[in-house]
């Protein structure tokens, strides 16, 4: 019997999600009184590893290969559903990102096991097992009961406390490559910016609309980002018409973000926008007109000229660096 | 080659969200109804490569689970463009259950490639893609920005972390999409919206399938609190309080 917990790791380091993905397991391991197994995909290294020991995890299997570089999904569904059953996985733990609506769906068809994705926070109760979920696309939350013995769950972004619990013990590490039917999915060609902080990972986000303009205004917001050690994201007209990359487009149909701080400039608030960033722990607003409904989602806000108002907040944010 | 697109069928994305008495459901009283996002453009983009004649594709087929209230849907999918549309004559119980019905319908009916949305905008479950590939015990990719099809080979974008991959993929798959695949939604002509109405909905029954999950209540998120205002002339004060108060930076 075990909580299985699906990990990430980007270039070798485990992504901030995965502590927050063990500590959830863990706190729910003491609930049905079981222990943590963590399955890791490839490059990091026994260091690396054993660290999620410190957040629960007493066991991790490490799955190296060929097959594992990069993701198929029914390469990694074999593996994990092998694995699953034998660990006795009454609980398997995946984020909700691109990698968990790409496995834990599978998964659940091919386990019979129920699939509760977006959830926030631990169980509401085990019997029978209810969770609370993202659903109208963040408008409201769903109970959702899984009526089935073994249960899939993908938790949001940035939604559970990272919780240290050094235990002294290291964890068992193991490492299996699975052998089995190799991929269909040829992967021809790569394009990545390595290095930059990636959006969806990132603590501290500063994120730009139509407000602003131009693309020549974008310089207050690449420095203040810079400045809080954050990303840089942008509204959905802005990546349209081209000024930032699509790559920053944060919304409904973008990317779903939920970092610890949102700073929006220039950005109006429509709901397909905040759809993208409603998990956000705080959300900042700037813009020139008081009546704008980002007003409504933020917990602080200044109506004043971005162009006037971000040099004085980056001014002070250089301040605070010194 | 065949193109099968799923829809689901989904409240207006502006639509204040009510619930019923027993918190439940939502109250559907004055509700658009419309495609689901994601599926529309899905939709927009398998009709994109039915018009390029060099693909080979030769039809576009819409599925949906759900009763006969969601017609109107389906006739907006064949009015923008779709040849034809199955309708499973069932309630969507959950997402397995919908994917269940999905996957025998392409069994019978044969598909090289199925588009699926990446999640719908009412439930966000971001699973009957996976699952119906998974039913069907074909490949699926998810995350996919970008197809097209070159000799016959479909060539997928799909978004992995701070950038893209180009993968090659034999037929049938599941290509789970999201944004990027279409630029807009297509919009319906007066000649489709004509000419929608005599386009073939094939009504399939039910196979006998339990649903795994089901929904049973609904809560608003907590309101947040009141916001802040920080005074433009001291904008300066902001980081303070994010600071301080907040404790964030």
């Amino acid at each position: 019997m075990s909580v299985l917990v699906y990990t990430e790791n980007w270039e070798g380091k485990f992504k901030k999600q995965s502590y927050e993905l063990v500590s959830y397991a863990s706190a729910m391991a003491d609930q049905v009184r079981t222990n943590v197994v963590a399955v890791s995909v490839g490059k990091a290294d026994e260091t690396e590893l054993a660290r999620l020991g410190n957040y629960g995890a007493s066991k991790i299997i490490n799955l190296t290969g060929d097959h594992f570089k990069t993701l198929d999904n029914q390469v990694y569904t074999d593996a994990l559903a092998e694995i699953a059953l034998k660990e006795g996985a009454e609980v398997i733990i995946f984020t909700n990102n691109n990698s968990g609506k790409a496995i834990a769906p599978r998964l659940s068809v091919r386990l019979k096991a129920g699939l509760a994705s977006g959830v926030s926070g631990l169980p509401l109760s085990l019997e029978p097992f209810v969770l609370r979920k993202r659903a109208y696309s963040g408008n409201a939350f769903a109970h959702v009961t899984i009526k089935s013995p073994i249960r899939i769950i993908s938790i949001l972004q940035n939604s559970f406390e990272i919780n240290e619990r050094p235990t002294g013990a290291v964890p068992e590490i193991i490492a299996a490559a699975t052998p089995g039917a190799a991929g269909r999915t040829v992967v021809t060609d790569t394009f990545r910016q390595t290095g930059k902080i990636l959006l969806t990972d990132a603590d501290i986000v500063v994120s730009g609309g139509r407000g602003m303009k131009s693309p020549e205004n974008w310089g207050p917001i690449e420095e203040l980002a810079a400045l809080l050690g954050g990303a840089t994201a942008c509204s959905r007209p802005v990546s349209d018409e081209g000024w930032r990359s699509h790559e920053e487009h944060t919304g409904q149909t973008g990317k779903i973000i939920a970092p610890n701080l949102y700073i929006a400039v220039g950005i109006s608030g429509a709901t397909q926008h905040l759809a993208g960033v409603s998990g956000s722990k705080y959300i900042v607003a700037i813009n020139s007109d008081k009546d704008a409904p980002i007003f409504e989602s933020a917990q602080y806000g200044i109506v004043g000229d971005a162009m006037k108002v971000l040099p004085k907040i980056v001014e002070a944010a250089r301040s605070l660096k010194k | 080659m065949k193109i099968l697109v799923c829809i689901s069928n989904v409240p207006d994305t502006t639509t204040k969200i009510r619930f019923t008495e027993a918190n439940t459901s939502i109250d559907t009283t004055g509700i658009q109804w419309v495609i689901n996002p994601w599926d529309e453009l899905a939709l927009t983009r398998a009709l994109e490569l039915k018009d390029d004649a060099a693909t080979g594709v030769k039809s576009v087929t819409v599925a949906h689970v759900g009763l006969a209230t969601s017609e109107p849907t389906l006739r907006k999918a064949l009015a923008i463009g779709a040849d034809d549309a199955i309708r499973v004559n069932a309630d969507p119980s959950d997402s397995y259950f919908v994917a269940a019905q999905l996957a025998e319908a392409v069994r019978k009916e044969g598909f090289d490639i199925v588009f699926c949305g990446i999640e719908s905008s009412d439930h966000n479950n971001s699973a009957v893609g996976g699952m119906t590939a998974e039913f069907l015990g074909i490949p699926s990719v998810s995350a996919i920005s970008g197809i097209r099809i070159e000799n016959g080979t479909a060539i997928l974008t799909r978004d992995i972390d701070g950038g893209k991959e180009s993968i090659r993929i034999p037929a049938p798959f599941v290509a789970i999409v999201q944004k990027g695949i279409a630029k807009e939604p297509r919009i319906a002509s007066m000649r489709g919206i004509m000419t929608a109405r005599t386009k073939p909905v094939k009504l399939l029954e039910p196979v006998q399938t339990e649903a795994l999950t089901v929904v049973s209540g609904l809560e608003k998120p907590s309101p947040r609190a009141a916001c802040k205002f920080v005074d433009a002339e001291n904008a300066g004060q902001l980081i303070d309080l994010l600071q301080n108060e907040a404790k964030v930076i």
